[in-house]
């Protein structure tokens, strides 16, 4: 599988999404700076990660969304490319229009930095090949802005088409209804606070994260 | 030309920082505050020609997130 990282300034966790991608994929990613217009040839997956894009200005995320990469991105997940979005890139995804709602400060308004129980609410997506329905998982979050927010009618629609992927067991960041990671109509596009590159290997204190790069290597080349 | 934009939560959209504030104010003694909401002002020295519509553009495109937040467009005299 061919992969692609966007990078942008303030990303920090792009190494450690290119190790995991390396790991499961066996080849490395093209590291995609945010001022390309696009993509490389063949791009079978884009990975948007974490950290501080644009030093978080204006809103998180909303820099980094109007950058051209990002119209490459969309112009890829419009074909069916597989996107994750993880923790800034969950927020750059909301901001680019790409999934729904906003995340915005965490409710406690500290910054939550461990691991954390989620719930696989939907295992039929391509990220989620590998966990069952209603399985327990535990992947450490990392963040200041994840507390997802939309309106009802979106949360009922979301819950209604399968579309939360990851559900937090315990409140913890203020999410309506503890979501923590959706999925777009199309099923290809998922945004993820967790952070499931840091538990691919056993030194890391878990490898629940591994299995989403698995199953969703299995699938793409399936 | 100047123009002020204000953004601003979304009635019923929690607000976090705002309500940190409150306790704030509050811990400091400021009794009879029933609630804040924050928000933000940016200030835009635009060249002339540019139109209401334009601004708004830019509001819809990028200064608000619609999803979560309003925003006031406020134009300025011009400087003497």
């Amino acid at each position: 599988m061919k992969t692609a990282v966007i990078v942008f300034p303030g990303s920090n966790c792009d190494r450690d999404l290119a190790v995991a991608l390396e790991q499961v994929t066996g080849r490395k990613p093209a590291m995609v700076w945010h001022q390309e217009s696009e993509l490389p040839d063949g791009t079978e997956f884009v990975g948007i990660p974490g950290g501080f894009s644009y030093g978080d200005y204006l809103r998180s995320g909303a820099m980094a969304a109007r950058s051209p990469v990002m119209r490459a991105v969309k112009d890829a997940a419009g074909r069916g490319v597989p996107v994750i979005g993880i923790c800034n890139g969950f927020q750059v995804l909301t901001e680019a229009g790409m999934l729904p709602g906003a995340l915005m400060r965490n409710a406690g308004l500290s910054f939550i930095c461990r691991p954390v129980p989620l719930r696989v609410e939907n295992s039929q997506s391509l990220f989620t090949a590998q966990y069952d329905s209603g399985e327990t998982i535990m992947l450490p979050v990392a963040h200041h802005d994840g507390n997802f927010q939309a309106d009802e009618a979106t949360l009922d629609r979301l819950e209604g088409e399968g579309r939360v992927a990851f559900r937090y067991l315990d409140a913890c960041n203020g999410s309506a209804r503890n979501i923590a990671g959706i999925l777009n109509t199309a099923g290809n596009v998922l945004g993820l606070m967790p952070h499931p590159e840091r538990v691919i290997e056993p030194a890391h204190g878990g490898m629940d994260g591994r299995r989403l790069f698995e199953g969703l290597l299995e699938t793409v080349n399936a | 030309m100047k123009a002020r934009v204000f953004i601003t939560l979304k009635n019923g959209v929690l607000d976090p920082q705002g309500k940190a504030i409150h306790h704030a104010l509050e811990g400091l003694g400021f009794a009879g505050v029933n609630d804040v909401r924050a928000g933000k002002l940016i200030e835009l020295d635009l060249a002339d020609g540019i139109s209401d519509a334009d601004i708004e553009d830019m509001c819809r495109k990028l200064l608000a997130n619609t999803v979560i937040e309003n925003f006031r467009i406020e134009r300025l005299e011009p400087a003497a």
